[in-house]
């Protein structure tokens, strides 16, 4: 270490105000505080001591908080694939097509958000930001498998580009960049990310007979057209090739198509559960999501109408992508609502939308994206009203 | 009757090197020094006396030259041998070279019956004149108290929940007739009462419980309960046009001794403290004095930051340095300026933290003495709302909010979030937990200043 150390003591002067390579200082700077933190001390007044956490550390531990969810959705996307085609195969083969499938994808959103991070910080002179590091891998794991890697490496430069640093990087953002990026492909490149791509399946790949890729989404948006229950829908689903492939407890523990790292919801409340216990992310809008989306299910189960909005209210916790979202996107500390009050209505409102959209709009199923993204634009409406009566407040209390 | 407030948020840092409460006995230290700088709210100080002028405990250094009546005066006897000044020849520092025995300059002397009849501006003009007023702090704003204003309540905070921060008990032993003249004489002050706060599990020195007059007001809970600001909050909380004073209790003894033996004494007890302290314990010493001779021979290592104050409000001041005029404690932590390979990701036990994230254990046991060093730990970043400024933040104020009102300049929103309400001891804990590492006292005094001038 002290070699390294060395090195880079050696070369900083290069890097600095008149060194020859001024000019990519934050470049080297980014560098140089990856490998070691810096030595830099509190200065003559003010604290003298700093809590050990830095924003480095909380966005590794979102990171780690997303592990299970993407070694998850690499065994799924194997186990899909050979589902599809109809195979037996083993854990590891079903591991091996899924990291083929998966890890170039990560590679490509690392490498190319990196890239726009490492451009703008020369250009702009500001330091690389390390939320990054959890966008990365975020954007990879609401893809599906088999995107295309250049629309991966596109929506991660869009995002990046126009949801981030557009607005001054990391800290100042108002939309979820991860979400922007899915957002972009959604409506860039729709062939791609909507239908039967949620299943890996190679150019020419023979189905087994009876075989849909229809996710439990569509199916429950089908069957409004065909009046058939949601539930019983679900139940005859896959039958000859992936018997209660659409189970209550199999979309819990998340053996279906879907997005890479989204389909477990026992997976995404692991990941809740060390956000939460880390104190990383806000466990007031994980369960006010939940618990928006459960009511508002129920409220539809009480109203009643087509068979989307007569589906039992817990169907609606475990398909699509409301639990990844609720614990790794609406929790985004950045475009969020910032008060403690207003966490509670950004959560609720989020799970209510999602419902709402999933039920009454047929042409796109998944709600928790949009519902997320129009939330993050409300939030700093919300943190208005809470701000607002935090001033009155403290009038009321001069008048008295 | 007072108040019992039950806090919940906040945080105890918990360091190792805690002053056992024992009183050294040393040789005094050769010099004293006063800072303008440990003060806010003057307009400009006026230095009355010459490099060689000889003083005594109690003549006058300087005044501020916008309000003359505001006296800062000698803590000991001696000759004055340096006066410091910056840029733009602004006032740092008068150093003087103490006597062996302090000599005072003599003030009125009261008995306790006189004491009682003693008029408003008799009493105020004694204490303006012999230096002690500027024990005074006036809130909104934590700038030395107007004269001029009468406070709608006087504040006093029987005790100190910083990390480290000296047992009352040991600092004001034997002081109980002083604190309750003081006490006394301040009631003169105020057209409203005078509240002293204790906190509510902690051992209560005779000085504070057989106080009378005054409204005790109990607290519990962790840091910064003890902090004067945030009692304030709770009680008698400041809206626009307020005005609060504060004092210490060491400011209240002072002005007790100064009616009753007629004398400004500076001399005080601090704790000389933290991890690389070998022998932390108190002394007996008086207002600004050198740390060098307490120092000298005390210290495990030398690659060291001495702080005086507490290690979230404290400044540095060297190993040859001297005490800040408030305070009562001085530090000594190892200086930081070390690389670490993955720092930020490492696993590690020994790192203290508010927070819970990877690799930092340290909410498994609080109770732990942690050994902290003075590296920034990371990087200055943009704010990322993490919810932690409110966790340690007991009053009803928006951190975050009041702070990016305060960058953004926006008067009535620093107004609105209740900038009269704090001063930077009261938000010191949100700099501490900050993930960005944003400069929060700094940036909370600039907003002050901007109010203060506006």
């Amino acid at each position: 270490m002290k070699f390294l150390r060395n090195t880079l003591d050696k070369v900083k002067h290069d890097f600095e105000k008149g060194g020859k390579y001024n000019r990519y200082f934050y470049v080297f700077e980014a560098l140089d505080s990856f490998m070691f933190s810096p030595n830099t001390t509190n200065p003559t007044k003010g604290v003298q001591v700093r809590d050990a956490v830095d924003l480095k550390r909380m966005m590794m531990t979102v990171v780690f908080a997303m592990v299970p969810c993407l070694l998850f959705g690499i065994y799924n996307v194997g186990h899909q694939h050979f589902l599809a085609i109809g195979q037996v195969a083993t854990l590891n083969e079903k591991v091996l097509i899924g990291l083929i499938q998966v890890m170039p994808v990560v590679l490509v959103a690392y490498t190319a958000g990196g890239l726009v991070e490492v451009v703008f910080a020369i250009f702009r002179k500001h330091p690389i930001n390390e939320g990054f590091l959890v966008t990365g891998m975020l954007i990879p794991l609401v893809m599906p498998p088999g995107i295309p890697l250049w629309q991966v490496a596109l929506a991660t430069i869009f995002a990046v580009l126009i949801a981030k640093e557009a607005f001054g990087g990391t800290g100042m953002n108002v939309l979820n960049v991860a979400l922007t990026a899915r957002a972009f492909l959604y409506f860039a490149y729709p062939v791609d990310i909507a239908g039967e791509v949620w299943t890996y399946l190679p150019e020419g790949a023979k189905t087994v007979a009876g075989y849909s890729g229809a996710t439990p989404l569509s199916v429950a948006s089908n069957a409004i057209t065909t009046g058939e229950s949601a539930v019983s829908s679900f139940n005859a689903f896959g039958a000859g090739w992936a018997d209660n492939i659409y189970s209550f407890s199999n979309m819990f523990f998340g053996f279906i198509p879907g997005c890479i790292g989204e389909t477990s919801t026992l997976m995404c409340l692991i990941g809740g559960l060390i956000l939460v216990a880390t104190g990383v992310g806000s466990w007031k809008i994980i369960v006010s999501v939940f618990a928006g989306a459960y009511g508002m299910g129920l409220f539809m189960n009480l109203i009643g109408g087509n068979s989307f909005v007569a589906m039992p209210a817990h169907y609606h916790l475990v398909i699509g992508g409301l639990a990844f979202g609720a614990v790794f996107m609406a929790t985004d500390p950045v475009t969020a609502a910032q008060t403690e009050t207003g966490k509670w209505f950004y959560g609720l409102l989020i799970g209510i939308l999602t419902v709402l959209i999933r039920v009454f709009n047929p042409a796109y199923p998944e709600g928790i994206m949009l519902a997320i993204l129009l939330m993050n634009v409300f939030a700093p409406l919300i943190d208005y009203f809470v701000v607002n009566a935090n001033k009155k407040r403290r009038l009321q209390r001069a008048t008295v | 009757m007072g108040k019992f407030i039950r806090l919940k948020k906040g945080f105890d840092i918990n360091l190792a090197g805690k002053a056992v409460p024992s009183l050294a006995s040393i040789d005094q230290p050769e010099t004293f020094v006063i800072k303008p700088t440990d003060f806010f709210g003057l307009y400009m100080p006026k230095v009355v006396v010459k490099e060689g002028d000889t003083v005594q405990a109690g003549s006058p250094l300087f005044h501020d030259k916008k309000n003359e009546s505001i006296v800062f005066t000698a803590p000991v006897s001696g000759e004055v041998v340096e006066i410091n000044r910056g840029e733009k020849r602004k006032l740092l520092e008068v150093k003087i070279l103490a006597d062996k025995k302090v000599e005072y300059a003599q003030f009125p002397k009261y008995s306790v019956s006189e004491i009682a009849n003693l008029s408003r501006e008799k009493a105020q003009e004694q204490i303006l004149r012999s230096g002690a007023w500027t024990n005074l702090v006036q809130r909104p704003f934590g700038i030395v108290a107007d004269p001029s204003e009468t406070p709608k309540s006087i504040f006093v905070s029987g005790f100190d929940s910083h990390p480290l921060a000296p047992d009352y008990n040991v600092l004001f032993k034997g002081q109980d007739q002083y604190f309750q003249i003081g006490l006394d004489i301040l009631k003169k002050l105020t057209s409203g009462p005078v509240h002293l706060n204790l906190h509510s599990e902690r051992e209560i020195s005779t000085v504070f419980s057989q106080a009378k007059g005054v409204e005790v007001n109990k607290f519990s809970g962790p840091h910064p309960s003890g902090c004067v600001g945030v009692q304030i909050h709770h009680i008698d909380p400041i809206s626009k046009s307020d005005v609060i004073w504060t004092i210490n209790p060491f400011g209240v003894i002072q002005i007790g001794k100064l009616f009753l033996n007629g004398i400004y004494d500076a001399s005080k007890v601090i704790a000389v403290a933290g991890s690389e302290v070998a022998k932390p314990q108190y002394y007996k010493t008086y207002t600004g004095a050198s740390v060098k001779k307490i120092l000298q021979d005390n210290l495990k290592q030398e690659h060291v930051r001495v702080i005086s104050g507490n290690v979230l409000t404290g400044t540095k001041i060297g190993k040859e340095g001297h005490v800040g005029f408030f305070d009562q404690l001085v530090c000594v932590i190892p200086e930081g300026d070390y690389f670490e390979f993955l720092g930020w990701l490492t696993p590690s036990a020994k790192k203290l933290s508010f927070s819970r994230a990877w690799g930092l254990f340290s909410f498994l046991n609080y109770k732990k003495e942690y050994v902290l060093d003075s590296n920034f730990r990371g990087e200055p970043r943009a704010f990322v709302q993490t919810g932690v400024f409110e966790q340690v933040t007991p009053i009803d104020i928006l951190p975050t909010h009041l702070l990016k009102a305060i960058i953004a300049e926006d008067y009535d929103d620093m107004e609105a979030l209740g900038i009269y309400e704090v001063i930077e001891e009261d938000l010191a804990l949100c700099e501490f937990v900050d993930v960005s590492k944003h400069q929060v006292q700094e940036i909370l005094r600039e907003g002050i200043e901007l109010m203060q001038n506006s």
